[in-house]
């Protein structure tokens, strides 16, 4: 186990380098002069130009600019944009918004997500199965902002029960209805996932000997039954809580949320560059830490799945 | 009945069997649910919609009159009518063609990927594993908006706006699928019947697509059954973040997208193609959950 731990740790490098050189060239590559716009209306200013080119190297080839990107953040330096913010600067300012936010709809989605998971795969096909999958269904079919927007206009503007938009910085109790919003469309996948898991898990000769043991049904389903029908259920949770690090775009944008989900589409319509390989880079390493609990997690949940 | 079972292409390279085999038999279980009728009804007809709208409305969905502008359901015009004054029926059917096309093939596109490199990874193990999974870590980490501009820019205008569309999904949203069947492949791979295949001899080909898949697929089928509604959402939210299908194409994405500003006042734009998008995986999630059991011999 430690050893497998060891080796995963290690591709953590090569896996960094790799994930930096590919934003790098995606945040680079993309069409459209970077300086343009960057002076309003008005045309930018040969000096402005020449000091740009200068500081961010445009005019020497991508993989020159990648080396130098690359010593700087040996020193610790993730560079600075082109408004002149340091990036790290920029990234503690979206973070912590972020964080919250993805902490808060994680927790929500899977206490919803298991509960209503376990509970239909026990009578599949009856009142309760059905009903949940339909408003489930009903649920996935409206898009993020549609669901956000609504939510907003019923719960913040006409009942007022929830503010409508989030102070800065801002606290848990003002993400929770944007936390739900975002939680509801999860839910549906995970519940679904659970409920298919446990239906076969609970079909297993393992099962069968519990029941014939005696041990009551809760118990069974429970301790028996949830742990090994989870490992979809946590890959799942595992990939939402990667996503929602990355930023919820939408929900962010509807319920005026300064977190990691605008920093990033802000510098993508920006063209910087500089900002949105920190902002990745920060992203993936990240999703490597949360996927190798996960897998670490399978084996824990399902003892026939080992690491040697 | 029987004489559509005996049609049914034999799986894999085996011989048919003289007795029902497997899949007539899950045919035939198939065939028994009248859920299952009713979803292939409901596929039926919306695909008859994507192929030929004009069977079910005469109305051009190009030609609107803004005289109509948001104008809610009455008597000759069900659905009624959305901001730029078209009727919201028309648009519903002849957007069934992109909507549905996209999200078909990215669905397909991405379970294909996810699903051929999950069950690569799951059971090779070791650095194949490694390789495939940190791909995957990276995918799964970068933004969609940014996949998708730099994709649609170097695709630049070749092939259609729904083909574009459709690969730009499939290549940004394989990682999920890879994910999830690696991880239902490793619950699967030491078990006893692998064994058992391993020791009379059948290759790895055969024990991975013989036996490891038929057993580990169920996540992935749930997974894709209900990431077609989620794909007409994301073509949804492109439209609204300016990288999805652009007019002069419809679309139901397109629809929910333009209607959502008019959510508080002409809430008819929204609902209609949102409750077509929920009927039509509604279909798909009963077909799906329904061929998952009758394959599923754990079931019988």
């Amino acid at each position: 186990m430690t050893g497998y731990i060891l080796r995963r740790l290690l591709q953590f490098i090569p896996v960094f380098l790799g994930t930096t050189f590919v934003v790098f060239f995606l945040a680079w590559g993309m069409p459209g002069d970077p300086l343009a716009g960057k002076c309003g209306d008005r045309e930018c200013p040969d000096a402005f130009v020449a000091a740009a080119t200068e500081e961010f190297k445009l005019d020497r080839p991508l993989i020159v600019r990648y080396g130098y990107y690359l010593a700087d953040l040996g020193r610790g330096d993730l560079g600075r944009s082109f408004t002149g913010r340091d990036v790290s600067e920029q990234l503690v300012a979206a973070f912590p918004a972020t964080v919250r936010l993805a902490l808060l709809a994680v927790l929500i989605e899977v206490l919803l997500g298991i509960t209503i998971g376990v509970f239909a795969a026990l009578r599949p096909g009856k009142t309760f199965d059905t009903a949940t999958m339909m408003v489930g269904l009903g649920i996935i079919a409206f898009p993020s902002f549609v669901i956000a927007n609504l939510a907003q206009l019923v719960f913040g503007v006409r009942l007022g029960w929830f503010p409508v938009t989030v102070s800065d910085p801002t606290s848990f109790a003002e993400l929770l209805l944007p936390a739900i919003v975002l939680a509801l469309a999860h839910q549906v996948t995970l519940s679904r996932l659970t409920r298919s898991a446990v239906i076969e898990t609970m079909q297993s000769d393992y099962i069968r000997t519990a029941r014939a043991k005696g041990l009551g049904e809760a118990r069974i389903v429970v301790v028996h039954a949830l742990r090994n029908s989870l490992i979809p259920a946590v890959t799942y949770v595992g990939k939402d809580i990667g996503g929602l690090l990355a930023g919820a775009v939408v929900v962010e944008g509807v319920f005026n949320i300064s977190g990691v989900g605008g920093l990033i589409v802000q510098s993508i319509r920006s063209h910087d560059g500089i900002t949105i390989v920190g902002a990745v880079t920060v992203v993936v390493v990240a999703y490597l830490f949360i996927n190798l609990l996960v897998d670490l997690s399978y084996a824990v949940l399902d003892p026939r799945i080992r690491y040697d | 009945m029987t004489d559509c079972l005996q049609a049914a292409p034999p799986a894999g390279t085996e011989p048919r069997r003289p007795s029902r085999s497997l899949t007539g038999e899950a045919l035939a279980q198939l065939g028994r649910s009248p859920l299952v009728w009713v979803a292939l009804v409901i596929l039926v007809i919306l695909v008859a919609m994507a192929v030929a709208p004009g069977l079910f409305t005469n109305v051009d969905p190009q030609r609107c009159m803004l005289l109509n502008s948001r104008k809610p359901p009455a008597y000759g015009s069900w659905f009624g009518f959305d901001i730029q004054g078209c009727d919201v029926f028309a648009r519903t059917v002849h957007g069934a063609r992109a909507s549905l096309s996209v999200a078909l093939l990215a669905t397909l596109g991405s379970s294909l990927i996810g699903g051929i490199l999950g069950l690569v990874a799951g059971l090779k193990g070791g650095v194949v594993d490694a390789v495939i999974s940190r791909v995957t870590d990276v995918v799964l980490g970068l933004p969609t908006l940014l996949g998708a501009i730099v994709i649609l820019a170097t695709l630049g205008s070749s092939g259609s706006g729904v083909l574009r569309l459709a690969l730009v999904l499939s290549l940004l949203g394989w990682a999920t699928e890879a994910r999830l069947m690696r991880a239902s492949v490793l619950q699967t791979r030491n078990a006893d019947y692998v064994d058992a295949a391993r020791a009379a001899g059948a290759s790895s080909l055969r024990i991975a697509l013989r036996h490891v898949l038929p057993n580990s697929v169920a996540p992935l089928l749930v997974l894709a059954t209900l990431s077609l509604g989620g794909y007409v959402g994301t073509e949804a939210t492109l439209s609204y973040l300016g990288l999805g299908l652009q007019p002069p194409v419809i679309s139901w994405g397109t629809a929910i997208s333009d209607a959502q500003p008019y959510l508080a006042t002409a809430p008819h734009m929204l609902l209609f193609p949102s409750l077509v998008l929920t009927v039509t995986v509604l279909a798909l999630v009963m077909l799906g959950e329904a061929v998952r059991r009758a394959f599923d011999p754990r079931s019988r």
